[in-house]
């Protein structure tokens, strides 16, 4: 038995698993929640951190496996259902409303036809809240209260519906460094009290620093453990090692690396120059980057997303403006150049948004393939559509590509992810490209699609143009970049050459390390 | 021109604003609730006409306006259910759904209406009023606005009752949550599906007694069409009010001045041709748009059907 002051699991989960269309979120889970406790729960996007929340919290169900309270099998019907069991969740996107103030915020929930008990509500809140440090001005409109303190109302709301288990899930993700310190602060205060607490997050940092007991998750399973009695035996910095090598380490059965071979020609093909962007409300910017990409180079950008990925991608395929720097292809400028001259200079752009910027879903495939020469001759001439013309490429192109449709004027959006892909490839890569860059190609595509993907990325290179690969899938970078770029909130941290424990180095840089 | 405004007159023209005001007072009433749990109920416009028929046919087997009241609310909510199953239960588009209920009914109670009546129109008595004491022996504003229905007193007394729930009861908070965020509402534990049909059926009935009231106390009869856009002016108050109920008695006797300025401008004698009198509360409609509705502060999630842990 193990030795430490948490008391026995009030909440289990046993081989829980959760599949969504294309993908399987949640994958044989098994988790122990304690009394006394703060379990970590740490991955990257997409480890399926969030799944397994709204699947405690009654949004959810899982599809195979079981969820125990106090070792009795009970599955969580809803919200409400979750709330009675003691569950109360503290969401990554706040779940109050912004028009109320904060005791009617704190008041919804009660039975209809009880008039919302105000007062007997200050009262409750003030025990509650005063031990813990919180103070609540219950008159303000929520729309009024910084993030931090709407947090707070909802840790508040939680307690006071008794819940013994509290799920905070990206608790710190709109925290100032003040106020992570002070949750930290709180969550020791919650667990000395008795509660469960379920702790999110990607930061690694914050694992060790609040957690007594920390769970690994990645692509969906579960990968590691670490108890609470080996995470007090063990110092900071080992600790951390020890995580990074959950998080990051090659595991058996991961997919065989092939680094396309290059000629010894470093002359840059695409290279970037201090290349800036003001951030706005809901964007990172872009922060004096600079690169070089050779003939025939794979150059991986990591890193989490949302880092400004999406900016530089869009940023070098003239889809956003930029402040200053500057864009080479082959020894020109490209700057000033819109969407269309870059193209035409041979800079593609894969975008991620497949459906939604990449393609147009109700027009036929054949048309997507020549969306950015709409009007332009051989194609079209005086304004016309020559349909026979485009008609036997759009056939040469299917074939060529191996892209799998009912016909080419079947509208594009029926298609599968992996094949809107393949017409997207076909079509960025016609006519003279010499630099391409792919955003997550393989995001949301099934294994086949994924590994004819990569294959084909790989080709690109091998045909010696220079590719930009963007991805938060680090396994997909190690697999075939030869250099690895990591950037972070908009700006390159490092550049790590692939090879021997480079997927440690790349790891540690994303979250803040040095390599 | 100092001859139009006789001591009749006026006491005409109000007392006619009030008559048409009740049944704008009753659907705005009823539509904001919808709004505040963020339900857009275009239907409204079909769930008073089929008010007004059964309401009608209700009061006249019967001989009992209350029983035609009754009827008349029990035929909006019967409409209502079928936009909360619609709508609110499967998440169907609100302004596909509305529509097509209003045409269908419209065409639906005329149908009925001729099957039953064939081509006469029955006529009810006049309604019975209650006078309210000492208030309604005020000179041409005792008659105007204190010799009505009971109905009437009951409608604007709503108002207050409205004011109640929304301010003072955990509905009206769970209301406003369902319209403003309906998740937060689901993870407190409320079902917002079910709160959101209770909003849609209580607009349902309100506009059914709207119905039932422009046919038998405001007409005294039924004819095919006959509430004429009053189920629209009913959204137009809705989202101008901005939730205060109050707002929505104020814009209902606007209105309901101006339809009433139709009749008495006739009854007057003023020579302007008809057409453009009836044009009146359209303007009116356009112009407190105009005036007020840029400011218009609609809920969040208003018109967006809620679907559990969509993201």
């Amino acid at each position: 038995m193990e030795q430490t002051q948490a008391g026995p699991a009030i909440v289990s989960l046993e081989g829980v698993t959760k599949r969504f269309p294309g993908i399987v979120a949640n994958d044989r889970v098994d988790l122990d929640i304690r009394a006394g406790e703060v379990h970590v729960l740490l991955g990257e996007n997409g480890a399926g951190k969030s799944t397994l929340i709204s699947m405690l919290s009654g949004l959810q169900q899982p599809d195979d496996g079981r969820i125990l309270i106090d070792g009795v099998e009970m599955p969580i019907r809803s919200p409400s259902h979750a709330l009675s069991l003691g569950i109360g969740t503290v969401f990554q996107h706040n779940m109050l409303v912004p028009t109320l103030t904060v005791a009617e915020n704190l008041a919804l929930g009660g039975r209809w036809w009880q008039r919302p008990r105000i007062a007997e509500l200050t009262a409750r809140v003030a025990e509650i809240a005063r031990p813990l440090g919180i103070d609540i001005n219950l008159g303000a409109r929520v729309s009024e209260l910084s993030l931090g303190e709407q947090q707070q109302v909802e840790i508040v709301r939680a307690l006071l519906r008794d819940s013994r288990l509290l799920i905070l899930d990206e608790a710190t993700s709109m925290l100032t460094p003040k106020g992570i310190a002070e949750l930290g602060a709180l969550m020791r205060r919650l667990v000395e009290r008795g509660l469960a607490v379920v702790f999110i997050t990607h930061k690694l940092g914050e694992a060790a620093d609040f957690g007594d007991r920390v769970s690994v998750l990645k692509l969906g399973r579960k990968v590691g453990e670490i108890t609470s009695e080996r995470l007090r035996m063990l110092e900071r910095a080992a600790l951390v090692d020890e995580i990074v090598a959950m998080m990051f380490g090659r595991q058996a059965g991961a997919d065989e690396i092939s680094i396309p071979p290059r000629a010894a020609n470093d002359d840059a093909l695409l290279e970037v120059r201090e290349l800036s962007m003001a951030e706005t409300s809901d964007a990172p910017g872009l922060d004096r980057i600079s690169f070089a990409i050779g003939h025939g180079e794979i150059l991986g950008i990591a890193g989490i997303d949302g880092n400004g990925q999406k900016q530089l991608a869009e940023a070098l395929a003239g889809q956003r403006p930029t402040d200053s720097g500057s864009v080479m292809l082959a020894g020109q400028a490209l700057d000033g150049l819109d969407v269309g001259g870059r193209r035409k200079r041979g800079l593609r752009y894969l975008t991620d948004d497949r459906l939604g910027e990449g393609t147009v879903g109700t027009f036929p495939v054949s048309i997507n393939y020549f969306l950015k020469q709409i009007g332009e001759p051989p194609l079209w001439r005086s304004g016309m559509e020559r349909t026979r013309e485009i008609d036997a490429r759009a056939i040469e192109l299917t074939r060529r590509y191996d892209v799998r449709t009912p016909g080419i004027s079947t509208p594009v959006g029926r298609l599968s992810g992996g094949n809107i892909q393949k017409v997207l490839i076909a079509r960025e890569l016609a006519d003279g490209a010499r630099a391409v860059i792919f955003n997550k190609p393989t995001y949301g595509l099934d294994l086949a699609n994924t590994l004819a993907t990569r294959q084909r990325v790989r080709d690109i290179a091998g045909q010696g143009l220079a590719v930009l690969l963007i991805s938060t899938d680090l396994e997909e970078l190690l697999s075939m970049c030869h250099r690895i770029a990591v950037i972070s909130q908009g700006r390159l941290v490092g550049i790590v050459s692939n090879g021997d424990r480079a997927g440690e180095r790349v790891g540690r840089l994303m979250i803040g390390l040095a390599a | 021109m100092g001859g139009f405004f006789t001591d009749t007159f006026l006491t005409a023209l109000l007392f006619g604003a009030v008559t048409a005001a009740i049944p704008l007072l009753l659907a705005g009433l009823g539509e904001q609730m919808s709004e505040k749990a963020g339900v857009l109920n275009i239907g409204i416009e079909g769930m008073m006409i089929t008010g007004a028929y059964i309401g009608f046919v209700g009061a006249y087997y019967s001989g009992s306006f209350w029983i035609g009241f009754i009827a008349g609310a029990a035929g909006g909510m019967a409409v209502a259910s079928l936009m909360a199953l619609l709508c609110v239960r499967f998440g169907l588009n609100q302004i596909v759904i509305g529509i097509a209920l209003t045409l269908g009914l419209e065409g639906l109670t005329s149908l009925l209406h001729h099957f039953q009546f064939s081509r006469s129109y029955p006529r009810l008595p006049a309604a019975e009023v209650t006078p309210i004491p000492l208030l309604s022996d005020i000179p041409v504003l005792g008659p105007a606005l204190f010799r009505h229905h009971l109905i009437v007193y009951l409608a604007v007394a709503m108002v207050g009752v409205m004011i109640w729930v929304y301010k003072r009861t955990q509905f009206g908070l769970n209301l406003q949550a369902a319209g403003d965020k309906p998740a937060a509402l689901d993870v407190a534990g409320i079902d917002v599906i079910r709160t959101r049909t209770v909003a849609v059926l209580f607009t349902g009935g309100m506009a059914g007694i709207g119905g039932a009231y422009l046919a038998n106390v405001g007409a005294g009869l039924f004819i095919p069409f006959i509430t004429n856009g009053a189920g629209f002016l009913g959204i137009v108050l809705a989202m101008l009010a901005r939730g205060r109920p109050v707002w929505v008695l104020v814009g209902a006797l606007i209105f309901g001045g101006c339809l009433s300025m139709t009749t008495a401008a006739q009854v007057a004698g003023i020579r302007i041709p008809t057409d453009v009198i009836q044009m009146l509360p359209f303007l009116a409609v356009m112009a407190m748009l105009v005036l007020f509705g840029r400011r218009a502060g609609l809920p969040a999630a208003l018109g967006i059907p809620y679907e559990r842990g969509a993201r």
